[in-house]
């Protein structure tokens, strides 16, 4: 998959004429842009970028130690409560201190961190190669399957695995089968597990089940992801457990609860990024010569904001601003918010559609696609008209 | 606190059951945020005392926590600070006396123009701050116990090594005659210049000679060697301080046939990046750890690095995944996207993004 992509490469129409058929049809405002004035829009989002680069400084290491320590401390209190989990008040107290701590680990700093966003601070704790987080998935693979996949060829059906992620049915270009009748009660054990979908992300589980992956291929990675695991399993599910003696069973409970808390509100915040309506996926021709505006443009057209407050974004990881986050993949994510008013500004100057709402409004979309897309195409129910 | 238990507590806190406890981040990650001295493994330091000797330099004494393992005289440490939320760190030697296992050790640091690290120690040193410390490193030290006389040359802040020798000196119950030769630019500019003048009253066999460069002195001639020293073969010669006078030393020293009897410490400046002009395309690039070199023809880095045969890891190419990222060691580069140089110390970049401006060293 190692493509070669100079940074100035001429203009090439092909999301403006779309001559290749992208999978949904591009709006008439996306249509309305000319080569020129694609790379004008990518000038105006590089401008952007260059002016918070310019300004990082100690506000932002700042933020990002306040963040971690906040996140060491809930996980010390919660697990300290969980060591007390009969005392009905510890073990609610634990399990919300740790599934706390657990999201900011996942979202606010592995995450982020892992994309490079604080590699500037030179500071080892922060490095993006060096992070490790409170995960099934190893930060390595991760980021190939995220940083790499995700980032560099979203929503491109085919290419971008976090469609679906190999297992569900988000896209109406992706072909229908009757399996995915269970659409919904996928989705279910993918939210449950999801800290296993993502992990064996990376391995294309899917692709070794149908039998077009050799299983030998993944074995190295599925060696990373079983050693991992094991980590997180000998933590959560033995040695705390048994340090609380007679109440090991309910330190169980109260640290799988942790977990399943994570593994929801990852899964929603992460499926609004860009599975609401209206946010667009795109065909493999697209990558072709594509210039650094239209990479852009691809980005915005195949994200969706979720609107809150600030520690929902927070405990979003920023990923409420998955445009900004796909636009300015290794920037520090708590800058969003101030990004998006000018990225918001400039899109309405361009004519460009800006995804947003409330949690409701995309996650409700999201599930209503999750649904619809389990029934077979209407198209294909309909009789064939000349 | 008692030794043995903070020791216990270490080979407690460094134990699998703490490590598997910790995962994935381990144990420094809980006890950092909370007090960086408190680090299991790491060494750092905490700044006692601030004290500014001269215009353009500062002392401090800085207690290092229990992972310090002590020094040598002559020897230096690296020293970390945070600047506008960057890591940045330097070399500087230590003042005090050896070994210095407990207790405080002293760093003069003096401010360079341009210089990122000693400028922000000399404006913002202050008691309390924390600072990271490596352990202490280098070869320009004394003998363990000298048996020949001494001769130390020292210029502007090549002092402190040369300080941390004498209070090493000074300490024990007897020790050789010590010449030395200390180059100022005026005698406000003398670090250290109380102390020296006491502690070379209190030894009969010790003798200073304090030149005022600026000042009616003039700069390094063999004649001061010759005024202090019989017979520079007879004495081990040390010399910490600016190029020009250890190249003098080195030249004379090889004149006399002695060059095996003197040790030098050299301060390398750090190199202005407004000099290079980003548009000319020279240098080389090394690649150290593939042991492979090539000549800079102006491409990325990573480009580069593939055109050698080299296979680093990558992947998008165009600077937003950060899976290309690799040290440099030397050497400035240009990012491709913003055309912005970087500075010339050590740091990570995106090589994929990064066109070198002269030689680069890269840790692939």
């Amino acid at each position: 998959m190692a493509r070669s992509r100079s940074l100035t490469k001429t203009p090439n129409p092909s999301i403006r004429s779309a001559p290749q058929q992208p999978s949904k049809p591009l709006t008439a405002n996306t249509l309305s842009l000319t080569p020129a004035q694609i790379e004008a829009f990518g000038k105006e989002m590089d401008a952007i970028r260059e002016r918070v680069l310019g300004d990082l400084g100690q506000r932002d290491a700042d933020y990002i130690r306040d963040i971690v320590k906040l996140q060491r401390g809930l996980e010390i209190a919660g697990r300290a409560m969980l060591q007390f989990g009969w005392l009905p008040p510890a073990f609610v107290g634990g399990v919300a201190a740790l599934g706390a701590s657990k999201i900011l680990d996942n979202m606010e700093i592995g995450h982020n961190v892992m994309h490079g966003q604080y590699d500037w601070m030179q500071d080892p704790q922060l490095n993006s190669r060096k992070y490790d987080w409170d995960t099934a998935c190893p930060a390595d693979q991760w980021r190939h399957s995220h940083n790499v996949m995700h980032h560099t060829y979203t929503n491109v059906l085919g290419v971008d695995r976090d469609v679906g992620y190999g297992l569900l049915r988000m896209d109406e270009n992706q072909p229908w089968h009757p399996i995915f009748l269970a659409n919904p009660v996928f989705a279910f054990l993918l939210a449950s597990l999801f800290q296993y979908g993502v992990a064996l992300h990376d391995a294309e589980f899917d692709r070794i089940l149908s039998g077009e992956r050799p299983l030998s291929e993944a074995m190295p990675l599925l060696k990373g992801i079983w050693k991992k695991t094991r980590g997180q399993w000998l933590k959560d599910y033995a040695l705390f457990p048994l340090l609380a003696g007679p109440g090991a069973p309910i330190t169980f409970v109260g640290n799988a609860m942790a977990n399943l808390v994570r593994n929801y509100w990852t899964f929603t915040i992460i499926f609004c990024g860009h599975f609401p309506a209206d946010v667009q996926t795109f065909d493999k021709s697209t990558l072709a010569n594509e210039t650094r505006g239209q990479w852009y443009l691809r980005q915005l057209l195949g994200s969706a904001n979720i609107e809150g407050g600030k520690w929902f974004h927070i405990f979003s990881g920023n990923l409420s601003h998955q445009i900004e986050h796909h636009l300015f993949p290794d920037l520090p994510a708590h800058r969003y918010a101030e990004m998006s008013v000018e990225v918001r500004k400039v899109c309405e100057k361009f004519g460009l559609p800006y995804n947003t709402g409330s949690l409701r409004k995309q996650f409700g979309s999201v599930v209503a696609k999750i649904f619809k897309l389990a029934l077979p195409p209407r198209s294909a129910m309909l009789p064939v008209t000349a | 606190m008692n030794p043995s238990i903070l020791s216990n507590l270490d080979r407690v806190l460094t134990s699998p059951l703490v490590a598997a406890l910790t995962a994935p981040y381990g144990v420094d990650r809980f006890l950092e945020p909370f007090n960086p001295m408190w680090s299991a493994t790491q060494v750092r330091g905490r700044i006692e005392a601030v004290q500014r000797q001269t215009r353009d330099s500062v002392t401090i004494t800085v207690r290092p926590n229990r992972h310090w393992q002590g020094f040598v005289a002559g020897q230096y440490a690296r020293i970390e600070v945070e600047i506008d939320g960057v890591r940045r760190s330097r070399c500087y030697s230590l003042a005090s006396a050896a070994p210095g296992r407990d207790g405080a050790v002293e760093f003069t640091i003096k401010q360079q123009d341009g210089g990122l690290v000693s400028t922000f120690l000399y404006a913002y040193a202050q008691v309390g701050m924390v600072l990271g410390l490596s352990q202490a490193e280098g070869e320009f030290v004394l003998p363990e116990s000298p048996t020949t006389p001494l001769l130390l040359v020292a210029g502007g802040s090549g002092i402190t090594p040369v300080m941390s020798m004498l209070r090493t000196l000074d300490g024990r119950v007897s020790s050789a005659p010590v010449s030395m030769l200390y180059y100022v630019r005026t005698a406000a500019d003398a670090i250290y210049g109380d102390e020296l003048a006491a502690l070379f009253a209190r030894h009969a066999s010790w003798q200073l000679r304090v030149i005022h460069t600026r000042d009616g002195g003039s700069h390094f001639s063999p004649a001061h060697v010759d005024a202090l020293v019989a017979d520079l073969a007879a004495v081990d010669t040390y010399v910490c301080g600016p190029a020009a006078l250890i190249d003098a030393l080195i030249a004379l020293s090889a004149e006399r046939g002695c060059e095996a009897r003197l040790r030098h410490e050299r301060f390398t400046a750090p190199v202005s990046t407004a000099v290079i002009d980003p548009n000319t395309v020279s240098g080389e690039l090394r690649f150290i750890r593939s042991e492979r070199l090539a000549t800079n023809d102006g491409r990325s880095l990573l480009d580069q690095a593939e055109a050698a045969g080299l296979r680093p890891e990558a992947g998008c190419r165009m600077g937003i995944c950060h899976s290309c990222t690799c040290r440099k060691t030397s050497g400035v580069v240009r990012d491709l996207r913003s055309g912005k140089l970087s500075s010339d110390g050590e740091e990570d970049i995106q090589i994929c993004v990064s066109a070198a401006v002269g030689d680069v060293t890269l840790d692939l």
